[in-house]
């Protein structure tokens, strides 16, 4: 299941050079093993809207508890790192960078939601041992008009740079109470006015480095990532999408996110390290 | 002995024994590479290497990693002072970024610190033998090496192990370069090379000359001029003496966004020497030489403080110097000065005595290998040269491409013969290419590259190979 390399790669990169990432304060939630196992540190990166609270809930513990280092950060401004209402995707990638870089050893990269394009930004600037896209909204017109059909009042002003609303009925199932809904739903923030126009607009992600696996997955009933976009995800890496039936958009905060964060570490206890492939 | 790490690689002796020419039993390490130096370069070969699948033997012999930056170490050029010149987004591995939140020249202590975050961070000791030193390096059948290593200092036995590739990445800048004066035996006052300068009391209350205006010879000025009692500074040209800011921001992120606009090198030299002349201004007011050439012809000086301490008076720049006597030196226009402590930055030289100089293409053994984009070897598909450049900014994202680039040849010669028989034919064709504009002839400049055009380069190989 590794990446397709037919992509070329960049060596030349001048304008990044010339004009660095502004530097934020990130806020970066973790929770670690009591022992340490000699499993690779997991780097959790939220969709838009949501902050690192979002896995502080119920993955980051659950994680620590089956032996893998979890930490979570906010992009600029979401959650409680700096505010940045200029941000683009490239200032949020580097956020990721920036933190999975500075984490001991080589972090296993998890994007949710529009997060998930965050990440295969983030892959092709760091060598993530592997990689999860959970619902992962990859950007493009097809995910534009997908959200468009299912949610008009909430998607056409974020074309105007307003913001991007998700309903509760979007991005829970019934299965969770409302009381809980309602809480997290006030939780949410928006991204800044250039990253959500790049949703559409901006490049592919550049090829990933250092060959990494990458796993998706998703519910077939996400009202914002049809299955469709799962699957098309997912074989751009080479592979199925894992399923979960009956599941909102927000995995990690859903009734039922026990089972996608068991399959993910399942996953990643299985998958064969480089090593082994080489 | 050598002090393995605690994984360490398999016993040899559980592999197949094979005998050098001479009858010494040699341990074949298989498709495994040898990595030569666990500085910067080296981490990023094995880093890489590893990554593209391949098993790797890295020896270094000193007893950490860092090369250069870990001023610890008997052979580094590094003094208590150093901060980069290189600004942090040139600097750092383009896959491993630095932290955001430092200054936009580290120190010294923090690039060591970065180095031993990167070798952590990818697991790369437990591929290093440190303490061990790589003697000898003979090319034998099939494009396979023979490496011959011992215990730095030459205790214990040799030992000699079969690779099927090696890259060389031992670093330039360790073998002090050191003219020759008339004279200079006699001389009473003391003398140093800038190698063995580490700290700036070494200069307090002393009168010192300082010999050369690379930028060590700039930094060491400029301590000189703030703890010794006199600081005289002999240049045999003169130079541009770059600032690291301006216009607010790190001088080479300016270059770049010029050269992100393809401005030619004629319109970035003249911005250049305007900028020059509208901030700092005519420098031969000061007594200084006017420049021989135009900027990027000589490598860039990045430092800010010079100037300001010619302008206090507190460096006296001199010409070349002429000759030695015992109590003074004589300088090329017929002045005496009097040093008591004489310090030679005249730089550094390559040096590689564990491998025959004709294999690296220098016949005549001056010490320049000639090599194609300063690190493959025509002839030699299996062997590689990591570091080997100069650039007008960072060394260490142009070493992770050479070492990426290896990486991916070295799989390629197993499944597409076709592309690495053709990537040979680029080297022998290209060898001795250079990668900048002109440079005034010194040995200083034998590995001097513009970044942009190697880097250019660089990509257009690796592309060219994988058929893109
Ligand atoms: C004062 C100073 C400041 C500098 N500042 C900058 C800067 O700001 N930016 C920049 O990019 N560059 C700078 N440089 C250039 C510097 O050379 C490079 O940054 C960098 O050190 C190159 O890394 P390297 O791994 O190629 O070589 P080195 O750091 O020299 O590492 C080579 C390693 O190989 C080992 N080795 C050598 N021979 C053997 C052998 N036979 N067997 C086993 N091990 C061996 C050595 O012990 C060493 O650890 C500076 C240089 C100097 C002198
Ligand atoms: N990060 C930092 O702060 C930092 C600090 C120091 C060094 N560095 C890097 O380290 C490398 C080495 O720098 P370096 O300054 O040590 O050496 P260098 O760049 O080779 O400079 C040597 C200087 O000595 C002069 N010189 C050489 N031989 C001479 C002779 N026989 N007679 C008179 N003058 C002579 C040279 O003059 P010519 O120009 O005429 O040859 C030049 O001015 C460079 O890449 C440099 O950028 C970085």
């Amino acid at each position: 299941m590794s990446v397709q390399t037919g992509e070329r790669v960049r060596v030349m990169r001048s304008w990044e050079w010339a004009r660095p990432v502004r530097p934020v304060r990130r806020e970066v939630l973790s929770a670690l093993p009591e022992l340490e196992e000699g499993q690779p540190p997991l780097l959790f990166v939220p969709g838009f809207g949501h902050g690192a609270w979002a896995y502080a809930e119920h993955w980051l513990g659950h994680a620590a508890a089956r032996g893998f280092p979890a930490y979570a950060v906010s992009l600029r401004g979401h959650g409680g790192s700096d505010p940045a209402p200029e941000a683009n995707l490239r200032a949020y990638a580097h956020d990721v960078v920036q933190v999975a870089a500075g984490l001991p050893r080589q972090a296993v990269l998890v994007g949710h939601g529009a997060g998930a394009l965050v990440v295969a930004h983030a892959l092709a600037r760091y060598p993530a041992r592997a990689a999860v896209l959970v619902a992962p909204v990859l950007g493009g017109w097809a995910t534009f008009g997908a959200a468009l059909r299912r949610n008009p009042f909430g998607t056409v002003p974020a074309v105007f740079g307003g913001r991007l609303r998700l309903s509760r009925r979007q991005l829970f199932s019934r299965g969770l109470p409302d009381a809980d809904a309602r809480r997290y739903a006030a939780r949410l923030g928006r991204a800044a006015r250039r990253a959500q126009w790049q949703l559409l607009t901006g490049a592919d992600p550049e090829p990933a480095v250092g060959r990494p696996s990458v796993l998706v997955l998703g519910s077939p009933d996400d009202r914002v990532v049809p299955s469709s976009a799962l699957t098309r995800a997912a074989r751009r890496y080479g592979s199925a999408p894992l399923l979960f039936p009956g599941m909102g958009h927000d995995l990690m905060l859903d009734a039922r996110w026990q089972e996608p964060i068991d399959a993910i570490l399942d996953w990643l206890v299985k998958n064969p390290t480089r090593d082994d492939r080489a | 002995m050598p002090t393995p790490t605690e994984h360490g690689r398999p016993d040899p002796e559980t592999t197949t024994l094979a005998h050098s020419r001479d009858g010494r039993p040699v341990s074949d390490r298989g498709d495994t590479v040898c990595v030569i130096g666990a500085g910067a370069s080296g981490l990023t070969a094995v880093k890489n290497l590893a990554e593209h699948g391949f098993g790797v033997d890295c020896y270094e012999r000193e007893t950490g990693i860092g090369g250069a930056w870990n001023w610890r170490h008997d052979r580094s050029p590094v003094y208590a002072s150093t901060y980069l010149i290189s600004s942090r987004p040139f600097t750092q591995f383009p896959d491993f970024p630095m932290p955001d939140d430092w200054p936009d020249y580290p120190h010294h202590s923090q690039l060591l610190s970065y180095f031993e975050r990167y070798a952590d961070h990818f697991d790369l000791r437990r591929h290093i033998w440190f303490g061990t030193e790589v003697v000898r390096v003979e090319p034998v059948a099939d494009d396979r090496w023979d490496v011959t290593t011992r215990s730095t200092g030459g205790y214990g036995p040799e030992r000699t192990s079969r690779y099927a590739a090696v890259v060389i990445a031992n670093g330039h800048n360790w073998s002090p370069k050191l003219p020759r004066y008339e004279g200079l035996e006699q001389f009473r006052g003391e003398v140093m090379h800038a190698s063995s300068y580490k700290d700036p009391a070494q200069l307090r209350g002393k009168r010192v000359l300082v010999v050369g205006a690379g930028n060590t010879g700039c930094d060491i000025a400029v301590e000189a001029a703030q703890q010794a009692s006199r600081c005289w500074h002999s240049t045999r040209r003169g130079y541009w003496y770059a600032p690291k800011y301006v216009f607010g921001r790190p001088a080479d992120q300016v270059n770049d966004t010029l050269l992100a606009l393809r401005v030619p090198l004629r319109v970035r030299q003249w911005l250049y020497h305007r900028t020059l002349r509208l901030t700092v201004g005519d420098l031969t007011r000061f007594g200084l030489p006017k420049p021989d050439h135009r900027v990027y012809e000589t490598h860039p000086i990045a430092n800010s403080q010079l100037v300001y301490h010619v302008g206090h008076g507190a460096i006296t720049p001199v010409p070349d110097i002429g000759r030695f006597h015992s109590h003074s030196v004589e300088l090329a226009d017929g002045r005496q000065i009097d040093p008591e402590l004489v310090v030679f930055a005249t730089g550094y030289l390559p040096r590689f005595e564990f491998l025959d100089a004709k294999i690296l293409g220098d016949d005549e053994g001056a010490g320049r290998p000639r090599l194609w984009l300063n690190a493959f070897v025509p002839d030699h598909p299996t062997l590689a040269v990591a570091g080997l450049v100069q650039p007008d900014s960072g060394v260490f994202t142009l070493s992770h491409w050479q070492a990426v680039l290896f990486a991916r040849l070295l799989r390629l010669r197993a499944t597409r013969p076709d592309r690495a028989a053709a990537f040979a034919k680029r080297v022998r064709a290209g060898a001795g290419q250079r990668y900048s504009g002109q440079v005034k002839d010194s040995t200083r400049h034998w590995f001097e590259v513009g970044h942009a055009d190697y880097l250019r380069a660089l990509e257009r190989a690796l592309r060219n190979l994988e058929g893109k």
